[in-house]
């Protein structure tokens, strides 16, 4: 199934990329940041379990165990610091 | 409700008077304005950087408003964040909230404020001497958002 998968702030310059459409079998957040991870290098550094990291599906706050459905909008990023 | 997020500045005066305008309910008015400060944990800043999320930030504020218009009785809100390049004395936010006694509004103010910071998807780098660093999420925004939180039950 299709997704987008955005990144932002410092992850998005970590990583060298801001947004990318991915084809993936059906997952869960946790599952997609694993196989995100699995490219290794700055991938399974940034992405680390015990990095800070929140994930928004849809534009909405999400949990690890949130479900990726086909045509999902999945946002990586650090805790938020507007104000 | 008003929601905007734009790079421009704002005009305090301008924007609660337009607020005010042909209201005669509105007994009290409380705002609040962030401002870019040229010092951050420490170190001197130069210059500040405001990165958001378009569309996720708007229905995060557009929630957080609702939220508080649900707890607290106020008439209107505006919320006003700038995003782009800031530099110290820039205004960065704008929240005005209109209501019929001070109490009311007051509370609301700070209850918007606390969960922007911590619920809306803005993200800040500055520019120090020394180069420039992503600004790191406070406990202290936190805690400031948790005392709006309903007590936990203890019932597990």
């Amino acid at each position: 199934m299709k997704v987008k998968v955005l990144y932002f702030a410092g992850l998005r310059e970590q990583l060298g990329t801001a947004s990318e459409d991915l084809d993936v079998s059906p997952t869960t957040v946790a599952g997609l940041r694993a196989q995100l991870m699995s490219r290794g290098g700055t991938w399974q550094s940034a992405l680390a379990q015990g990095k800070a990291l929140r994930v928004a599906v849809n534009q909405e706050m999400a949990q690890p165990t949130t479900q990726v459905k086909p045509g999902d909008e999945i946002a990586f990023f650090p805790p938020v610091t507007g104000g | 409700m008003t929601v905007r997020i734009q790079t421009a500045d704002f005009d305090a005066g301008a924007e609660i008077a337009a607020l005010r305008r042909n209201n005669p309910k509105i007994g009290a008015v409380a705002s609040f304005i962030g401002v870019c400060r040229d010092v951050n944990d420490g170190g001197a800043v130069t210059k500040m950087t405001l990165e958001h999320y378009p569309g996720m930030t708007e229905k995060a504020l557009e929630k957080i408003v609702a939220e508080a218009q649900r707890r607290w009785k106020v008439m209107d809100v505006l919320v006003v964040h700038r995003v782009g390049e800031f530099k110290p004395t820039d205004q960065i936010v704008l929240v005005v909230v209109a209501g019929s006694h001070r109490g009311e509004a007051f509370a609301a103010c700070e209850f918007i404020m606390d969960y922007l910071k911590t619920r809306a998807p803005f993200w800040k780098k500055e520019e120090t001497p020394q180069g420039a660093r992503w600004v790191e999420a406070r406990t202290s925004d936190d805690e400031a958002a948790q005392r709006w939180e309903p007590p936990k039950s203890s019932a597990a």
